[in-house]
């Protein structure tokens, strides 16, 4: 009498790859719980994970990119690689990288050898130090701004957004 | 309804409209273009804005050569953090010594030029002094500061005097966008504004569209 209905299709799940452990030196401290791998669309699996429940405290260093969705407080030394700090991030150090993208809360310096990002969502309290720097609007930033001159090349600047969108601010504006 | 409203307390009762639906707009600034002149005279001066983090404020000290240093004074004091309960129950004042232990941390002569805004309008009245005397603290001796006043009574309509946030477009024009709705807590008559100041090498005034008073002082 009833039409049989066809199986429902299970709902996609986003396959994500098993991030693996994050690199962290011997001499930090951790409590890893749940390490979710977080969802973003420029995930890549080079990319190193920190989770929003991961706490540390400690030097944090590694030699590739990372993506820190947790707490840390302590140092932030990523040398020649990027940090993003994603949304549930909350940082409570210095922190020096390549490049830094901001979307959670930092109460410390940024150095961000070639740029740092602040999104619209980004909370910053301390200095930042780099070449270039976008700021969305609607980010909170407190602190001072200084933009270091290139050593090898100039970096050109291409284009400044609207009041609405984010502004590129760099050292040949 | 209307003579509900009459009976209760009249047009005060209405919902007054948002004024975030206002649309931004456009003004001249010969305070600002005057404050620009002087500090485009030098390179690598060090300036803070006092404002709300705007983008375009950044750019443009980046742009000319100086190091941009922001702080949201009106946001930390609105916050509610310095809100101590009073010597009458129920009632709250603002702890003035912590909140300039927190905020405005800055060495004695600092900055080269300050922007203020209009952000006297808005401070809570135990802050607005202090206030202005840590600005003069942290600014150089020959130092600039602009600031602005509202020149209307506060019972003016609310678009005249909401809060809005200045983006700085170029030397001499500035872009108002309606901001957080904090409450116009004074106008300012001139002879004020001097006392305020008192401290200060000289003053000048300038006014603007929307009864805004300039005032450009060298410390």
């Amino acid at each position: 009498m009833w039409k049989s209905r066809n199986d429902e299709k299970p709902s996609a799940s986003p396959i994500s790859p098993q991030s693996p452990a994050p690199a962290v030196p011997a001499s930090t401290t951790y409590q890893p719980r749940t390490v979710e791998t977080p969802k973003m669309e420029s995930y890549r699996a080079d990319v190193a994970h920190i989770g929003k429940s991961v706490i540390i405290k400690g030097e944090l260093s590694g030699s590739e990119d990372l993506y820190l969705d947790g707490e840390v407080e302590g140092n932030i030394d990523l040398h020649d690689h990027n940090l993003v700090i994603g949304p549930n991030g909350k940082v409570r150090a210095n922190v020096a990288a390549r490049e830094v993208i901001v979307h959670g809360k930092v109460d410390g310096n940024i150095t961000g050898v070639d740029k740092v990002e602040l999104k619209k969502s980004a909370v910053l309290a301390g200095d930042i130090s780099t070449q270039r720097i976008v700021i969305e609007d609607g980010a909170f930033f407190k602190g001072a701004i200084d933009i270091r001159k290139a050593e090898v090349k100039t970096t050109p600047v291409t284009s400044f957004g609207s009041s609405s969108s984010s502004t590129l601010l760099g050292e040949d504006s | 309804m209307g003579f509900f409203r009459k009976l209760i307390g009249g047009d005060d009762n209405l919902p007054r409209p948002s004024v975030r639906k206002l649309p931004r707009v456009e003004r001249y600034s010969t305070g600002f273009e005057q404050f620009t002149k002087a500090i485009r005279e030098y390179d690598g001066l060090s300036v803070l804005d006092l404002g709300p983090t705007s983008p375009a404020n950044l750019e443009y000290i980046i742009g000319l050569g100086h190091r941009a240093v922001n702080e949201d004074v009106l946001s930390a004091a609105s916050s509610g953090r310095y809100l101590v309960p009073g010597e009458e129950e129920g009632t709250t004042i603002v702890d003035v010594s912590g909140f300039l232990a927190a905020e405005l941390k800055y060495p004695e002569e600092s900055f080269d030029a300050v922007i203020m805004w209009d952000v006297c309008d808005y401070l809570p009245e135990p802050l607005v002094k202090p206030v202005v005397e840590r600005v003069r603290r942290i600014t150089k001796k020959h130092g600039v500061l602009l600031a602005f006043f509202h020149a209307r009574e506060a019972a003016s309509p609310e678009a005249e005097t909401c809060y809005c946030r200045y983006h700085i477009r170029n030397h001499r024009l500035l872009e108002l966008e309606p901001g957080k709705p904090y409450p116009l807590q004074r106008t300012f008559q001139n002879r004020h504004i001097e006392n305020l100041f008192r401290e200060y090498a000289s003053i000048k005034f300038f006014l603007g569209k929307e009864n805004i008073r300039e005032v450009l002082l060298l410390r």
